[in-house]
């Protein structure tokens, strides 16, 4: 890989793994373009910030796959506590200034760790899992432990309240200790109590307005000017674009503010009013393209830790995109998860391109030590 | 622990748990979780595939309707000329505001702003208030229109504070002369909440948008609509317009051109007066009708917006009934107006004009002596109708048989109903033995004869029956009375009439006014033309409750006079009739003042100038101002009602037919005829009259 073009493109330049960056590049273009139109055909304010965002995210992303793995390995709790911290904080300040809060206000920026914990449970599950002698990945310690580690962040954000966060969080937690070999029937077992436990969670978990959008995504045309509102106007502008959109810059639904947050949750749908079908496929396509290049880093890893990050890193993003676009197709309650590298915001971008940074590092991993058999 | 932990766990893994099957879980989990993603994947393309291939047309529609709005531009309505072209409801552009009950985040705050920058009255506030609790849905409510435009821009500017409110330019229906043809024409209002319901019109909820609803605007609603324009705008999901898109203008409605001649119908409105009665005037030559007007009235004007509680009770605590339309649902007994029809079927049942009998002060007519109301002597026909006498009448009518008389009258036009474009008419009663048996179950008596044929007892006709058999029996034709100009002039046929018959009867008619007759001041002030006619003279109670003169106002007789003119060859004809004047003589001078103004305008208008400086004002101006001091004294007491229209207009009706059964009553017994031929009274209390005095008043025979 890394000795065909050796010669006409500097060797820094050509290690990088450009199967993944040039579809990220396209898609993060390609977002900067619709968030033009969604802003009325102007770069301010949407494209301009995305695209400054995506390369400081980008220079930040260089440095985490640049980490040495011992020094991250070392990191690792550490920085889970401080995150969780971090979210502890921000709920007693929401709770002492009254009304929900989500992020913390640093004074350069403001930040929300719930979005910093989403790659940070992946880390931490995958070095423990890492850690724990194989023969006890059937026992009990597999289980609570992590479940521990997911359930402290979850409740957090689910006190906010974010519903989405916290099923991002305990999807990329899930997916870790899948992939970590532990025993199936306790997914099914898992699975099988969450379906008896979700009618109860439904009725006494959810707040109102998050039962009326779980409803609504069955009978979106049952309250068409409340909580249906937004998927009936996103189905219009997916369903109004046809084969090939109504031309950049020329979607009304967008423009007249038919459609809710066509900059941020519904950015595919502004996208797909204007290009059509061709540009759904296009962005399907690059996403599955990035996905499989992550999977295909976590099935390359040398050793557990390194392959359950990536794969768990991958779940993260795929879990944004899968939930996002099942969202504005009708398919999914409105539950306020922007899309990977398109939508327009700060938080989802951050933790998007640590996802990516961690999936270059266990990259540049394999690619400075060969596969090798049973090495840990 | 570490080997066999869980039997099954392990049997399934197999019997080691090293680094090396954990790799093989991680990489077959890894690829079920790869298949999941590329799986969720292909289905979301195909979902997209599937809206926006198989469903683009359906959202595609869905994107244009909400892109687009399709704002109804309401069609100028047609205007309704009278026979000269000239306008009796035309459009007056105009600034209006409306609000839609559905968009009002909070309804009173924004009609009490509004009240504060129109400058609205407090019962109007209220009014509206009551209308928005009642209203439903995106009906709109008008809350004031002909604004000028200060006022306008007042509500405009604040619109975006101002949700559900509508300010716009449009055209509002306009009634020259007010008042006058408010009976006739009707008015035009919002459709109700009803009415949208019964024909879900977009147009019946666009602002501005009126509806006939009542006289020749209902009748004519569908000429007079018009085609609705459209204007097409881009909108924001906030309903902020980005641009226009397209407009088609609207198409006014077809005009509606009537008989009515425009200044005589106003003309006559006001010299009525103060007193309540009606006028109408008919065209010899075709039946036009020239002139219906019947007072007091409402202002169609001020009703475009909805009847007002205050003037609603001001209108109809006036005894004088303002809303009941008297040309066609007022009835009353006609009196002596019909002698010269009985007259005309004694001769053809074979009487002769010289054929007289002798009055005592009254006739024996089988066993019972019945009064005339005075002694006449020796009487022949032309002698019976000039005086008026009474016992004439009744040894005729008992000779010829009642029959063959209520057979000429019917014939003439009595107790039928015309084919007429109104909302409703009364036909009234011509009474026969048949007639009185079905409706009391009792037998015709000769004390009926002798009532009916002096046009008393259950005699009713409205004063346009009374017109169109003044008319057909001046002319011996079938005129039958029409209101629309039609392409073609009507020939109507004959009665086959001897000439000389007709020429008798017109004699002894002119000799009424110009003989020695019962309305000697009905003579026209021209020496070349002559009007002929017949006072009447119709008691309401029985002489024993009162004189027909002085007493509460409702018991006074009423005053009739059917007319035409010139004499010789007439060319209009006509009825007056005056509710409760007291007689005969508040009502001939009105005909002889329309019938002034029909040949010579300026030498009517000088006798109306007169009378209206005594009376204060034309029936407009009073009618304003009588509103205001209502208003000022008992606005603040009459609450806020709203009722439909038609509820109001059904009880107005209802209360008109109770009217006409309380009259009849009267014929349960003979009619003793008062003393005097054409007496009148003042006009009624409440008429708000600065002068009492009536220049009609006169008692000469």
């Amino acid at each position: 890989m890394n000795t065909a073009r050796r010669g006409i493109i500097p060797d820094p330049i050509a290690r990088q793994p450009w199967g993944m960056l040039i579809p990220l590049f396209m898609l993060v273009a390609f977002g900067a373009a619709v968030l033009y139109s969604a802003a009325g055909g102007s770069m301010d304010p949407y494209a301009s910030s995305h695209l400054t965002r995506f390369g400081v995210f980008l220079v930040m992303a260089g440095v985490i796959a640049s980490l040495p793995r011992p020094f991250v390995q070392i990191m690792i709790y550490p920085t889970y506590i401080v995150v969780l911290l971090m979210l502890l904080a921000v709920e007693v300040m929401g709770q002492v200034r009254g009304g929900s809060q989500r992020w913390l206000n640093l004074g350069f920026m403001e930040l929300q760790p719930s979005e910093l914990m989403k790659p940070m449970i992946v880390l931490t599950l995958a070095l423990y899992f890492s850690k724990l002698p194989v023969g006890l990945i059937t026992s009990w310690r597999a289980l609570l432990v992590p479940g521990a580690m997911i359930a402290l962040p979850m409740g957090l954000v689910l006190l906010q309240p974010d519903l989405g966060t916290s099923l991002a969080l305990a999807f990329g937690g899930g997916v870790v200790m899948l992939l970590a070999g532990l025993p199936l029937r306790w997914f099914f077992g898992a699975g099988a109590a969450a379906a008896a436990a979700a009618p109860l969670a439904f009725y006494f978990g959810l707040q109102e307005y998050q039962q009326r959008r779980v409803l609504t995504m069955f009978d979106p045309e049952a309250d068409p000017l409340g909580a249906g509102y937004h998927i009936t106007q996103s189905k219009i502008a997916i369903g109004s674009g046809g084969l090939f959109g109504k031309g950049f810059n020329n979607g009304s639904q967008s423009h007249l503010q038919y459609l809710p947050e066509p900059h941020t949750d519904f950015v595919f749908a502004t996208m797909a009013e204007e290009w059509g079908l061709a540009g759904g496929i296009f962005v399907i396509c690059m996403f599955t393209i990035i996905l499989r290049w992550g999977m295909r880093v976590a099935y390359q890893a040398k050793d557990r830790f390194a392959s359950l990050v990536a794969a768990g890193m991958s779940a993260t993003i795929f879990f944004y995109i899968a939930v996002n676009l099942l969202m504005v197709m009708g398919f999914a309650p409105v539950v306020g998860i922007p899309l990977p590298f398109m939508s327009h915001g700060g938080s989802s971008m951050l933790t998007n391109m640590i996802c990516i940074g961690a999936l270059m590092m266990v990259n540049r991993w394999n690619r400075d030590a060969p596969r090798g058999g049973l090495a840990s | 622990m570490k080997w066999l932990p869980w039997r099954s766990g392990v049997q399934r893994r197999g019997p080691l748990m090293n680094a090396s099957t954990l790799k093989n879980t991680f990489d077959r989990r890894a690829i079920v979780i790869g298949g999941i993603q590329g799986g969720i994947a292909v289905l979301l393309a195909v979902r997209m595939g599937y809206i926006a291939i198989a469903e683009n047309e359906k959202y595609e529609l869905e994107s244009e309707s909400n892109r687009v709005n399709l704002t109804l531009i309401p069609p100028r309505r047609g205007w309704i000329l009278d026979r000269n072209g000239a306008p009796l409801a035309s459009n007056r552009a105009d600034f209006r505001v409306d609000v839609i009950p559905e968009r009002l985040a909070n309804p009173e705050g924004t009609i009490d702003q509004l009240g504060e920058l129109l400058e609205l009255e407090p019962d109007r506030i209220a009014d509206i208030k009551t209308e928005l609790e009642t209203s439903t849905g995106f009906t709109p409510v008008e809350v004031a229109s002909g604004l000028d435009y200060e006022q306008f821009a007042s509500v405009s500017v604040r619109l975006p504070d101002m949700q559900g409110v509508v300010p716009q330019r449009g055209f509002s229906r306009f009634y020259p002369t007010a008042s006058s043809v408010g009976h006739l024409i009707g008015y035009v209002g919002p459709a109700s909440s009803e009415e949208y319901e019964e024909t879900p019109n977009p147009l019946y909820i666009t602002p501005g948008y009126k509806i006939g609803k009542d006289g020749l605007e209902k009748q004519f609603e569908d000429d007079l609509a018009g085609i609705p324009g459209a204007r097409r705008v881009e909108v924001t999901a906030g309903g902020r317009i980005v641009r226009d898109l397209e407009t088609r203008e609207d198409i006014q409605g077809d005009p509606v051109k009537l008989t009515i001649d425009g200044p005589l119908q106003d003309y006559a409105a006001r010299r009525i007066g103060l007193e309540s009665g009606s006028v109408v005037v008919m065209d010899c030559e075709t039946g036009d009708l020239l002139c219906m007007a019947s007072m007091p009235s409402f202002d169609p004007n001020s009703f475009s917006d909805g009847i007002g509680s205050v003037e609603y009770a001001m209108l109809r605590e006036d005894q004088r009934v303002p809303l009941r339309n008297k040309v066609l649902k007022g009835l009353y007994p006609p009196g002596s107006t019909v002698k010269p029809m009985h007259c005309m079927a004694f001769l053809q049942a074979g009487v002769k004009p010289e054929d007289s009998i002798t009055c005592g002060g009254g006739r024996r007519i089988g066993n019972r002596f019945f009064n005339c109301w005075s002694n006449h002597g020796r009487v022949d026909m032309a002698k019976a109708i000039y005086q008026s006498c009474d016992s004439y009448f009744y040894h005729f009518a008992q000779a010829v048989g009642f029959d063959k008389v209520a057979e000429m009258a019917k014939s003439l036009g009595m107790g039928q109903e015309y084919p007429l474009p109104v909302t409703s008419q009364f036909y009234g009663t011509v009474p026969d033995p048949e007639w009185k048996f079905n409706k009391f179950g009792r037998e015709w008596q000769p004390y009926d004869t002798v009532n009916a044929s002096i046009g008393q007892g259950y005699y009713l006709a409205s004063p346009l029956q009374l017109a169109v058999m003044s008319a057909r029996l001046a002319t011996g034709k079938r005129l039958k009375p029409r209101l629309v100009m039609s392409g073609d002039a009507p020939n109507p046929t004959d009665y086959n009439f001897a000439d000389n018959e007709i020429a008798y009867i017109r004699q002894a008619m002119s000799d009424v006014v110009n003989g020695p007759g019962t309305a000697g001041r009905g003579r026209l002030p021209f020496e070349e033309i002559q009007m002929a006619g017949k006072t009447g003279t119709a008691q309401v109670v029985s002489l024993s409750v009162s004189d027909g003169r002085s007493g509460p106002w409702k018991y006074r007789d009423h005053g009739l006079f059917v007319f035409f003119a010139p004499t010789e060859n007439p060319r209009y004809a006509g009825a007056v009739v005056i509710e409760h004047g007291g007689g005969s003589g508040a009502a001939y001078p009105i005909a002889r003042d329309v019938m002034t103004f029909m040949f010579d305008p300026a030498k009517g208008l000088d006798a109306l100038r007169t009378l209206e400086e005594q009376w204060g004002g034309t029936a407009q101006e009073r009618l304003d101002r009588r509103y205001a001091a209502y208003a000022s004294e008992r606005g603040e007491t009459v609450p806020p009602s709203r009722r439909r229209d038609e509820e109001i207009f059904d009880r107005v009706e209802a209360e008109a037919r109770l009217a006409a059964e309380q009259t009849q009553q009267v014929g349960e017994e003979f009619v003793a005829p008062r003393p005097v031929a054409n007496p009148s009274g003042t006009p009624p209390p409440g008429a708000f009259d600065p002068a009492a005095s009536d220049a009609s008043d006169g008692t000469s025979q």
